[in-house]
């Protein structure tokens, strides 16, 4: 199978710092990828590689088979790649519907004449554009909500309304930058049971999260990052008996006790 | 017409004409600011497109149906040398060469023969007539009205509020603030040219630093919610020095005041109405 998207080597210094460090990986069609680390292990500025925000020290990146390392946001966005950030960037002035049409930016084509003369294309654009967005609110379960300022939705409405907003082109991936942030559990759970429905409309989901229950729930496979370098990748149950990960995450002092107890055959404290 | 209309038109006809070309100033200062982008070069468009036109008069004798159209290219020229390089930075870089440009252009009328120096150009004939000032000014708030209704619309308020939110939804922002800064530089070249053939005389201190504040003061005053609020700002500011003849003595200091004021308590604006985004 054709990787969706493909990452070689792929790195990023700023001054001395290596923030990511010659990083390669790929993420299969289909299904949820999750990228998981400490703070500070290169998530973000790696989704900000791939989505066209930050310019890689090194690497190359592929997207839907093409090269798209030096192409600027924009038009990744119009191959098919869409994001959520990490704190909310919602546009706060504009209504719900308007937000979400704004993701649909890429689907119009009428052009500055054909918007002046609302010509027929226009119109058609605007409905079809229209129809969506609602669609992706009901998605999100936002539809009651469309005439609100986005200013005006709570903060787990605002990630929703994100969520829309980024699904309504139905992009080939979507990447979600730590989705469950801030969230209580009751949202985390509905957080879930939509990421388990964006399976269903042929959008790949690769993201990344701090909070382990949701990874371990909706992933399909996990890429672990440490000090920019990935350290592991597998599937999510594999992730926990892993000791390079637990050394990442508790320290190598904490995963030495623990693999000895394991070699003793008591449970190791920990 | 009526013939109080007549009288009326003709006793206020300089107010007439500077209630219209201050509202396309206010618009040509609008696009711009619409894109989140500040630049202060509206004046100097404004004089490019005063100057050009002038001499299109003046020396080439052509018509003034082909100079008015043909005003708005020198701006256009100028905008595109200024854009290019500036708009790929972020922050005041676009304000301040727009800053630089209307210097430079003002130090050059004043030293090159052709523009007449420090004594301007003179005798132009007064060809611009006040429905073709309101004419325009009503196409270009008709035109920005059914692109603020649209994706287009969409797309700059996205980018006035957060610029990288908008470029991964796929908003090409560099072609848009290029394109707002095109626009700009049209509105106020034809500005500049129905100024120029009203007024019979220009001259090249009218183009500097200070007109370019005061037409940033309109948007201020009216606010960019609606392309109606910036030319609403400009006719306030424009009327206000008239009614205000009274106090001839105070009148500067009431006028500053009148602009702090709004801007303290009217954040948004006079006109704080925003339209509604989406055109079907």
């Amino acid at each position: 199978m054709t990787p969706l998207l493909e990452i070689e080597g792929l790195s990023r210094h700023y001054a001395g710092l290596v923030a990511v460090d010659a990083v390669t990986m790929q993420v299969q069609p289909g299904g949820v990828h999750a990228v998981i680390g400490p703070n500070g292990a290169g998530k973000t500025t790696l989704f900000n590689m791939v989505s066209g925000l930050v310019v890689p020290s090194a690497g190359r990146i592929t997207f839907a088979g093409q090269d798209v390392t030096g192409w600027p946001a924009e038009r990744r966005a119009a191959l098919g790649l869409a994001r959520t950030f990490q704190n909310i960037r919602v546009f706060a002035g504009m209504t719900v519907l308007e937000n979400v049409l704004t993701g649909l930016h890429t689907r119009l084509g009428a052009g500055l004449f054909g918007t002046v003369l609302r010509l027929p294309r226009f119109r058609t654009e605007e409905r079809a554009a229209i129809a969506r967005a609602r669609a992706a609110l009901d998605l999100v379960g936002l539809a009651d909500r469309a005439d609100a300022r986005a200013q005006a939705l709570s903060y787990g409405d605002q990630r929703r309304l994100e969520i829309a907003r980024a699904m309504a082109p139905e992009p080939k991936l979507l990447l979600l930058d730590e989705p469950a942030a801030g969230m209580n559990p009751a949202e985390t759970e509905a957080l879930a049971a939509l990421v388990r429905r964006l399976r269903g409309f042929g959008t790949t989901v690769l993201l990344v999260e701090h909070d382990m229950g949701f990874v371990m729930d909706i992933s399909d496979t996990v890429t672990v990052l440490n000090f920019g370098k990935r350290i592991f990748e597998g599937p999510p149950h594999a992730v926990r008996q892993e000791p390079a990960v637990i050394e990442a995450y508790l320290g190598h002092k904490v995963a030495a006790r623990l693999a000895e107890g394991a070699r003793a055959g008591v449970r190791g404290a920990g | 017409m009526p013939p109080w209309l007549d009288d009326f038109l003709w006793t206020y006809q300089n107010l007439v004409h500077a209630l219209g070309i201050n509202g396309l100033l206010a618009l040509s200062m609008y696009v711009v600011l619409a894109v989140g982008q500040l630049s202060l070069g509206q004046a100097a468009f404004m004089g490019l497109g005063a100057y050009s036109s002038a001499l299109m008069t003046l020396k080439l004798k052509l018509p003034f149906l082909l100079v008015l159209p043909l005003s708005v290219v020198v701006p256009v020229a100028f905008a595109l040398a200024v854009g290019v390089p500036t708009l790929r930075l972020s922050g005041v870089y676009l304000a301040i060469a727009t800053i630089g440009l209307g210097e430079v252009l003002r130090a050059v009328y004043l030293n090159v023969d052709l523009f007449g120096g420090a004594l301007g150009l003179s005798g132009i004939p007064q060809r611009a007539e006040t429905w073709m000032i309101y004419g325009l000014l009503g196409l270009a708030v008709l035109a920005l009205w059914l692109v603020g209704r649209s994706g287009i619309g969409r797309a700059m308020e996205a980018m006035r509020e957060d610029e990288t939110a908008a470029q991964v939804m796929g908003v090409p922002t560099a072609r848009y603030k290029m394109g707002a800064l095109l626009a700009s530089a049209v509105l106020a070249g034809l500005a500049g040219c129905l100024s120029a053939h009203v007024s019979s005389f220009i001259g090249p201190n009218e183009y500097a630093f200070e007109p370019a504040v005061t037409i940033l003061s309109y948007v201020l005053l009216g606010g960019i919610g609606t392309p109606l609020a910036p030319v609403l700002g400009a006719w306030v500011l424009t009327l206000l020095p008239e009614l205000l003849r009274g106090f001839s003595d105070v009148r500067l200091v009431l006028n500053g005041v009148i602009i702090v004021l709004a801007v303290l308590f009217l954040p948004n604006g006079l006109l704080a109405v925003r339209m509604k985004r989406i055109g079907a």
